[in-house]
């Protein structure tokens, strides 16, 4: 799996829905999530791709889509 | 070592239920509960002011610890709703309690100043003696500026808690606390003057859901306990479902987690020691029991206390 499937998989595991919003669409203002799904979406991300995000990178606007969430992720390699 | 003496709270009469409050702000009034855990809160009158609130629930304290306002030798305010710039209700709440002539320090911290004040208290008490916490919020004032925000306009309510901490002498000694602070996300949680408070809600769970269980640990690991060894959580009442997702990060039974949310909604500053009080009272302390206090809030600021029944 690429990267967006495996962020895929993490945010239908999470939000308990089988389809997720386009890329750039925004994951909270389509209802996909809400306040209380961003830290578990972060907790899996940081399981799944064997990272620990520091506090000080936790601005929910790097997890607000599908594209932003790939782009932070590459700004980690 | 600084020992808690007791807890006081007051809450004003006025009872606002999700109903009332869901006709004003055009939303669900089950919608309410379901995002917040919260019920009904508590309003004051217009007539009445943070400094009243705090006399009141620092009058309760008191006379809990068998004391009078003339034992106390320095008090610590905290609230952020304050009617004023500056002076803080502080010296003006020494002076209503009969106690004018005592050091008294203002905290305008919001959520966390409860505990912070507390903190605080524990290190000042063998300079001062008796040090008096109280945090008065009045958030419905706050709440009534337009344009309201429903996501925020719901959690608020007013109330008063109150806290005596003497050098030693009372029945839960305090083993340890730790107060962090990081301005990186001050924009996040903020009041301006004039202004609606303003709130990124899911900034604020998604720091608070990492650093309320990352305080916890750090001040029980440095005092050798374990989550398993706490009899209850006292912690700002902000967000049931924030008060359950901090449970489940630290791996106890959220009963374990004190909560009247429900009944009186965020009550800023002053919920951690309206809990407190409440949990005091009711089922209240016993010999040998570990009680940990922890609390989060604009700023961002946060912290968490050890305290141990005799």
């Amino acid at each position: 799996m690429d990267n967006k499937e495996r962020i895929v998989t993490i945010l239908k595991n999470v939000s308990k829905k089988p389809a997720v919003p386009d890329a750039s669409e925004s994951l909270f203002d389509s209802g996909y999530l809400d306040s209380f799904a961003l830290p578990d979406v972060v907790g899996e991300l940081e399981r799944e791709f064997g990272i620990q995000i520091p506090d000080s990178d936790l601005n929910p606007r790097k997890f607000e889509s599908i594209a932003r969430i790939e782009s932070y992720l590459e700004s980690r390699k | 070592m600084a020992a808690i003496r007791a807890f006081g709270a007051y809450l004003p009469t006025r009872v606002v239920g999700n109903a009332e409050l869901a006709a004003r702000l055009g939303c669900d009034a089950s919608w309410i509960r379901d995002v917040s855990g919260i019920e009904e809160r508590h309003y004051a009158g217009a007539d009445e002011t943070v400094a009243g609130m705090a006399v009141e629930a620092s009058r309760k304290c008191l006379e809990r610890a068998g004391a009078v306002a003339g034992d106390v030798g320095l008090i610590i305010v905290s609230s952020g709703s304050g009617e004023r710039r500056f002076p803080g209700p502080a010296a003006q709440v020494a002076q209503q309690l009969g106690a004018a002539q005592i050091p008294a320090i203002d905290l305008p911290m919001a959520s966390a100043g409860g505990l912070f004040g507390m903190a605080l208290a524990a290190t000042l008490a063998p300079q001062y003696g008796s040090v008096l916490v109280v945090a008065p919020e009045k958030m419905s004032s706050i709440m009534a500026r337009e344009p309201a925000d429903p996501g925020t306009a719901i959690l608020f309510g007013d109330g008063a808690g109150a806290c005596l901490i003497a050098a030693d002498g009372g029945p839960a000694h305090i083993i340890g606390h730790v107060l962090h602070s990081d301005g990186s996300f001050a924009d996040d949680l903020r009041l301006e003057f004039d202004s609606p408070l303003l709130m990124n809600g899911r900034s604020v769970i998604l720091q608070a859901s990492r650093k309320i269980p990352a305080a916890i640990h750090e001040v029980l690991e440095k005092n050798n306990r374990k989550p398993q060894d706490v009899e209850v959580f006292l912690m700002h009442q902000a967000n049931q479902n924030l008060i359950d997702r901090v449970a489940r990060a630290i791996q106890v039974e959220p009963p374990k987690f004190y909560s009247n949310i429900a009944r009186y909604g965020n009550t800023s500053s002053a919920s951690m020691l309206i809990a407190a009080s409440e949990w005091w009272q009711n089922p209240g302390p016993h010999a040998g029991q570990t009680i940990c206090f922890a609390a989060f809030g604009a700023g961002f600021h946060w912290c968490a206390l050890l305290a141990e029944l005799r």
